[in-house]
């Protein structure tokens, strides 16, 4: 049984109201933080943790907060990144619906860390639900003076808000987000200047994720050396995986980082195997912007090797033979799914969620959905097949921001990996273009 | 260009929701409360944000109305176009698909008459949205309604009780700020 650090409490009735929430050691990181230390030793913890951003790229947190820049008399930012549109992950939804107090803990201790008096939560505006459900949890906390001015008697002030987006993936881009939050369109800005320099209303700014900040009353509490004890190398901690697709049990699980991929997919504490008991074919470990791998390379690395959830383990072979951690948005597909078809829909996913700013992503997004569709709907070509790889190369790092990538991984990964599907739906049109129309080695589906 | 249709106006309720609302960011920075003050906007006015109820968003927040329109066209929970008492969207993206959103959708065309992309439902009730992703996908198939979920929709008895549960609301339910049970919380129906 692996431990639980952020989900300990999430099944206990009322968590979500202060009262319980303090019950359970509820902002036990804000006391510790504002009366016993000093805002650098808080960021020397969570530098020592060794917690990476549990958004999807794994930069080391501590060391994004060193990076702020402190000018005199200038205001600074943080900023939750709370707009998880990411398909395959749905944790931080169920995170801040259920535990809210966490969050405003986190956000709390850290904007402390931070020095910034001034934090916001910007959460998709499909959610709205759980943005009144974080408003009322902010409007305890500052009754309960963990919010507002003097908190705790610290002299620490500090307001809290959420803001709701308006359905635009491509605000999860930190610069986007930012944008979005100064009432504009969710374009993403040119870096340099980063954020931690230039960020909201062009002053430093911090972003994290929901559950990177969640994570950090826990590091406070026990300590950055103790955190890091859990998990495997540079991969330390807990880390939130949401599952779903074609398993016996999807939902949300917490797991310390090391654990067997093998073990996570078939184990009953876990997601308790393949529903209908059929054979998996393919994952998408880490969203839909990773790779995707054939069941043999999800279980074993190419050398063999049992495959681990971590960041190292997942990444290992790189692109040829491995995939990524990403956000944690494990999606399992069992052996009747179509890949082509599967691989197009993404591609329908990030043409539809380009912000069309940069010409490779917004031209080159529409021309792989569109051949994927054909090849998919029976009027394919076999070029089409190298065309697809090639101008997912040509939208790779030609883009402002990663969207252009998170769009390109996926087809080149499934034609690297499927290639005979998709020269089958080329071969047998006729029969690829019937719904429910499954190619896989030796046998045909239809 | 003044538009010269009816001027709408906002509830008191939603008036002092909006002035909260811009407290939150800095005084010079009013324009940060467009996306919230859409959400109220569609919410108040039919589900919808006409060219009127975007000049008058303008005038709220003090920004050209361009600045609204630049805004709500980007972002595709704003509606632009009339809509039916119910705005369902489906999620259409990966771990939906594969829990059978595509039968999803077809089924509910069938049964409320409307087409995902097109008018409302002849009686009014249903609209049909294709939308990506909802951040439920282990839930799937999912549908939103305004600012509820409704989960694991494979089978038609699931479907059919969501129907069931939309078509008997007589009025929408209150938003947190009509919680004080204004008239025109139900006047937009």
């Amino acid at each position: 049984m692996g431990r639980k650090l952020l989900t300990e409490h999430i099944n206990v009735e009322g968590i979500d109201t202060l009262e319980v929430y303090r019950k359970h050691g509820g902002y036990r990181s804000v006391e510790k933080a504002l009366k016993t230390m000093t805002p650098d030793e808080v960021v020397e913890e969570v530098k020592k943790s060794g917690l990476r951003g549990r958004g999807g790229a794994g930069f080391p947190t501590g060391m994004k907060w060193s990076f702020l820049a402190k000018p005199e008399g200038v205001p600074r930012y943080l900023v939750c990144n709370a707009d998880e549109s990411e398909p395959g992950t749905f944790k931080d939804r169920q995170l801040m619906s259920k535990l809210p107090h966490l969050l405003i803990e986190g956000m709390i201790t850290s904007s402390y860390a931070l020095g910034a008096n001034t934090s916001y939560i910007y959460i998709r505006g499909e959610l709205l639900y759980v943005l009144r459900i974080l408003e009322k949890a902010i409007a305890e906390a500052y009754a309960a003076g963990f919010l507002g001015k003097n908190i705790l008697g610290s002299g620490y002030d500090l307001d809290l808000h959420v803001h709701p987006g308006g359905g635009a993936y491509i605000c999860g881009e930190e610069t986007a987000l930012l944008e979005s939050l100064e009432g504009k369109r969710g374009n993403p800005r040119n870096k340099p200047p980063f954020p931690a320099v230039q960020g909201l209303y062009a002053r430093p700014t911090v972003v994290n994720n929901v559950e990177s900040i969640a994570a950090v009353p826990v590091i406070v509490n026990e300590g950055g050396d103790e955190y890091a004890k859990i998990g495997v190398g540079r991969s330390t901690g807990t880390k939130l995986i949401s599952a779903c697709g074609h398993l016996n049990k999807p939902g949300i699980y917490e797991i310390e980082l090391g654990l067997p991929v093998e073990e996570f997919i078939y184990s009953d504490e876990y997601c308790g195997g393949i529903w209908k008991g059929r054979d998996l074919k393919a994952v998408v470990a880490g969203g839909s912007s990773v790779p995707i791998l054939p069941k043999e390379l999800i279980l074993k690395t190419a050398a063999g090797e049992n495959r681990l959830m971590t960041y190292e383990s997942l990444s290992d072979g790189g692109f040829v033979t491995g995939t990524m951690l990403g956000s944690g948005g494990f999606i399992a597909m069992d052996e009747t799914t179509c890949i082509v078809r599967n691989t197009w829909n993404f591609s329908r996913f990030y043409h539809h969620e380009s912000c069309g700013q940069c010409s490779p992503c917004r031209e080159g997004t529409g021309w792989m959905e569109k051949v994927l569709h054909r090849l998919e709907h029976g009027h394919g070509h076999m070029e089409d097949i190298d065309l697809l790889v090639s101008v997912a190369k040509q939208i790779e790092g030609n883009t402002i921001c990663p969207l252009g990538e998170a769009a390109a991984w996926p087809v080149a990964a499934a034609v690297r990996h499927f290639r005979h599907e998709f020269e089958w739906h080329v071969t047998h049109a006729k029969e690829a273009a019937q719904p429910g129309a499954v190619y896989r080695a030796g046998t045909v589906l239809v | 260009m003044e538009s010269t249709a009816t001027k709408p106006q906002f509830s008191e309720a939603a008036q002092a929701e909006i002035a909260r609302i811009c407290k939150q960011y800095p005084e010079e920075r009013r324009k940060s409360a467009m996306l919230p003050v859409l959400h109220i906007a569609q919410a108040e006015f039919g589900g919808w944000v006409s060219p009127e109820v975007q000049y008058l968003v303008a005038e709220v927040l003090g920004v050209a109305p361009i600045e609204v329109y630049e805004v709500s066209s980007f972002y595709t929970m704003f509606n632009l176009k009339p809509v039916g008492k119910h705005v369902l969207e489906i999620c259409r993206t990966g771990p939906c698909m594969l829990r059978g959103s595509d039968e999803l959708t077809a089924h509910l065309e069938r049964i409320t008459g409307a087409k995902v992309g097109g008018p409302a439902s002849e009686d009014g009730l249903f609209t049909l949205k294709e939308v990506e992703c909802l951040a439920a996908c282990g839930f799937a198939p999912i549908v939103q309604v305004r600012e509820k979920y409704y989960e694991q929709l494979d089978t038609p008895e699931a479907v059919d009780a969501m129907l069931t549960e939309l078509r008997n609301q007589v009025h929408r339910p209150a938003l947190p700020w009509e919680e004080t049970g204004l008239p025109n919380a139900v006047a937009n129906n």
